[in-house]
């Protein structure tokens, strides 16, 4: 049985999809490609000097196609465009059906039939949803949920907080 | 609140089909009671969409959860429905808070306490979690604690 008792949040590892200086603050961000907070936390994000994991939190009954869009940015990861993938999908989460994220996909010339395969496939579904479950073992509620050093910022970031992280980030 | 070791009081909840949900109802299986202040809040929604994702896990842990609060059963019914979930809802509308009140759960504000109360096959009371404020979402990890504790994790 998956054990989702309490646990801390897992480190970044080389499993993580990290991007950023290696020097800049680390950032552990747990979203849903359908989550609009989440994609306007992102742009906030993008503009800091801030080291960034991403982590995915999907929760279907909010947000139906937010799975598929996670596997299709896994399937992506596959072949090394993952965040080429994840900034597309927070560009316009609108369009979030199966020939979207194709649109999506050939925008990154990516080998399609590949794509198809692996975004259906159990590997993919299981690294989504080791995903998940780190975050619920560390007490993720909602989306976007930010941890920085060591503590959990649910929801979107306040000011002070994104104050906190500009100010390390230009330390 | 009621405590670990003592079993569930005596109470009538209404679910959704209109039947009594009753202490017969606990025995022979893992119960898990979501008491949360009001349908239609927002911090309730994010609070069972997230437990709907991990409804799988706890069915393989014999644990079947449930929503209760003072709404009426429509608006109860409602509510899971705009939030697209499955997660059964139990009505503690009349007498008003009567259930919550056994439990050690009622807000004076006139609505529960958001708390999680796991009660055993037996009929006892194994665990229970009050939010220290009722913004406070408790976390599905809890719920999984809770049962661990509980012996069923």
């Amino acid at each position: 049985m998956t054990e989702l008792g309490s646990a801390p949040v897992p480190a970044s590892s080389p499993e993580d999809h990290i991007t950023g200086p290696a020097d800049a603050p680390l950032v552990i961000e747990y979203a849903d490609f359908e989550c609009p907070y989440c994609a306007a936390q992102h742009l906030r994000i993008a503009r800091l000097r801030v080291r960034r994991v991403f982590r995915h939190f999907p929760v279907r009954s909010s947000h139906p196609r937010a799975w598929a869009a996670a596997c299709a940015a896994e399937a992506a990861a596959l072949q090394d465009r993952f965040w080429e993938m994840h900034d597309l999908l927070f560009a316009d989460q609108g369009r979030l059906e199966d020939p979207h994220l194709w649109e999506r996909a050939r925008e990154l010339a990516l080998d399609l039939d590949r794509f198809e395969v692996d975004r259906r496939s159990d590997a993919v579904g299981d690294r989504v949803r080791r995903d998940f479950q780190s975050g619920v073992r560390a007490g993720v509620v909602t989306t976007p949920s930010l941890f920085y050093e060591g503590r959990l910022y649910a929801g979107q970031l306040d000011a002070a907080a994104l104050a906190a992280l500009s100010a390390g980030g230009s330390a | 609140m009621i405590s670990p070791g003592e079993p569930a009081p005596d109470f009538t909840l209404r679910r959704e089909d209109g039947n009594a949900f009753t202490p017969e109802d606990l025995q022979g299986r893992t119960t898990v009671l979501v008491f949360y202040p009001f349908a239609f809040s927002p911090v309730c929604t994010d609070q069972f969409n997230l437990y709907e994702e991990v409804l799988g896990d706890l069915k393989a842990r014999g644990a079947t959860l449930y929503g209760v609060s003072c709404d009426a059963t429509w608006s109860q019914k409602a509510f899971r429905e705009k939030l697209g979930v499955t997660i059964e809802q139990l009505s503690d509308f009349e007498p008003k808070g009567e259930a919550c009140r056994a439990f050690g759960v009622y807000h004076p504000g006139g609505f529960p306490q958001r708390a999680l109360v796991i009660i055993g096959p037996d009929g006892v009371v194994k665990w229970g979690y009050e939010a220290e404020v009722p913004t406070e979402l408790p976390g599905a990890n809890l719920i999984f604690d809770g049962l661990a504790a509980a012996g069923s994790g």
